[in-house]
């Protein structure tokens, strides 16, 4: 962004929401919007208290172990599928439903199957992740360069050679780029599957602050989530842009 | 190159037949390929002498038909065989050094011992100082020297080259050609050139087949052996070179729209 001429540094955008937000706080015009100066303040004090601090492991687990399952699982599905035509057609109409249906509705069934624990949320997070993963890599694999895989081939690659040396790599930009629209999928999955359950990490905060109106505890967690997400999209935005330099000369 | 009679053959395809679904691409061809020779395979486009070469790599399973390389039956890829590709097909992520050596790789042979040998080839073929840079930053004529370097480390009697100079320009091509007369005389082995410029394939080879279309046949083999000892910059000067330029195309421009 350039203001009279001078390139301001990246995102000085929010300073001017960021002060927009303090202005109206501090207008008092509803309980809703607390000044953003008192849930900074809030933020830190909460930051310390057992609740949070468990919260935030709860919730780091969950999406580590959702998001783990969704990789190691959805890359080779996707490579897969990107490769058999028989497998293609088997999965693919289901992975274009469960990537478009309200999978927020199926949490009260994993509940009833999985429990009220982590065990559900950890399923959650990986269905919410998954799917968008499975397709992209699809999608990378089917645009590989068929002369490396018969280059591959000719000099006598396993299938297993094939798949690690070649079609993983050759499909790295958009695998990457799913795993980073699937992770922040995983972000919402986390929290929407513990609201749901809502005795277990944010969820439990969440439901705790709102019932009591307190606000600014409320946007403190809040902006700590946004500011999660965001952190996770940037990194896997830089790793991509970083094999893409590579993907546009294939 | 008048041993003809006593030399063996490195490759023998023996009445291949290829069907794509109900196109015959192939028709009973039958074909011989001599020991530390160059044989080219010249036709119009869409004349099969692309797939010829994939099933002689064992790339692609043919109808029916044999092929026998050293005297074996070929059932898929083997070590005895190197390709060089027409797009090059380098990985676009790796080093040229990583790129050189990938046959070596894919046969597991240990880190060390395939970037020496790697390190070889890369000089050979002149591009000492490349190793670390990836093929997008190589010109075409490079990528292609990489290709042609990982096709001769992994040491095979017989190298499948199809039409690896087409994605070169007119200079670069000039000069792998001289190369690949040099390659064939020091290297002893055994090359099998796909092209479709009648020029390039009379200027570079011991042995021409005149590949004919629909359905693919052998119409002619075609042995210049005058001209093949005399230094390679007079070879386009020659009457022979000339006449049989002249006399392919005759046989080819009815099947050229």
């Amino acid at each position: 962004m350039k203001l009279f001429g001078y390139q301001l540094p990246a995102m000085s955008s929010l300073l001017v929401w960021g002060l927009l937000w303090e202005i109206i706080g501090q207008l008092e015009l509803t309980f809703f919007l607390p000044a953003l100066s008192d849930v900074f303040i809030t933020l830190s004090e909460i930051m310390t208290t057992k609740p949070f601090i468990k919260a935030v492991i709860d919730t780091g687990q969950a999406f580590t172990l959702g998001t783990f399952y969704a990789v190691t699982i959805g890359i080779p599905v996707g490579i897969l599928m990107g490769k058999n035509r028989f497998i293609d057609e088997l999965l693919l109409p289901w992975v274009n439903v469960f990537l478009s249906a309200p999978l927020t509705a199926l949490v009260p069934v994993l509940m009833v199957l999985f429990g009220f624990g982590l065990k559900t949320i950890v399923i959650t997070t990986t269905l919410f992740a998954i799917w968008i993963i499975i397709l992209n890599t699809r999608a990378g694999v089917k645009q590989i360069n068929p002369a490396l895989v018969e280059m591959a081939n000719s000099f006598g690659a396993s299938p297993m050679a094939a798949f690690m040396k070649i079609y993983l790599w050759a499909a790295l930009p958009e695998i990457l780029s799913g795993v980073r629209i699937g992770f922040i999928r995983a972000v919402k999955g986390v929290i929407i599957g513990q609201l749901l359950i809502s005795i277990v990490g944010f969820g439990a905060l969440f439901e705790l602050y709102s019932q009591q109106f307190l606000m600014s505890h409320f946007w403190a967690v809040l902006l700590v989530l946004f500011a999660m997400a965001f952190t996770i999209s940037e990194f896997l935005g830089l790793l991509e842009r970083k094999v893409s330099y590579y993907a546009s000369k294939r | 190159m008048n041993n003809q009679t006593t030399s063996t053959n490195a490759v023998s395809v023996r009445n291949v037949f290829k069907n794509y679904d109900d196109v015959e691409a192939l028709h009973d061809l039958s074909l011989d390929f001599p020991k530390g020779e160059l044989t080219s395979l010249l036709g119009p486009s869409g004349c099969g002498k692309t797939t010829l070469l994939k099933i002689i790599a064992g790339l692609l399973p043919a109808t029916s038909g044999e092929v026998i390389v050293n005297g074996k039956t070929v059932t898929g890829p083997g070590p005895d065989r190197a390709f060089v590709f027409q797009d090059f097909a380098l990985l676009p992520w790796a080093s040229v050094l990583r790129n050189v050596a990938f046959g070596l790789e894919l046969r597991g042979v240990p880190k060390s011992e395939r970037e020496a040998i790697a390190e070889k080839y890369i000089a050979d073929v002149g591009l000492s100082g490349f190793e670390q840079k990836v093929p997008h930053e190589l010109s075409g004529g490079m990528r292609q020297r990489v290709g042609l370097a990982r096709a001769l480390s992994v040491n095979a009697e017989v190298l499948l080259m199809d039409e690896p100079f087409s994605a070169v320009d007119e200079q670069t091509r000039r000069k792998f050609q001289e190369d690949l007369l040099n390659l064939v005389k020091h290297e002893n082995k055994t090359f099998l050139f796909v092209t479709h410029s009648i020029e390039e394939a009379v200027y570079v080879s011991d042995q021409i087949a005149l590949l004919l279309p629909r359905p693919s046949r052998v119409s002619e083999i075609i042995r210049p052996s005058g001209f093949r000892h005399k230094p390679i910059d007079s070879i386009r000067r020659d009457s022979e070179y000339l006449d049989i330029v002249d006399k392919i195309w005759e046989s080819l421009r009815t099947y050229v729209e």
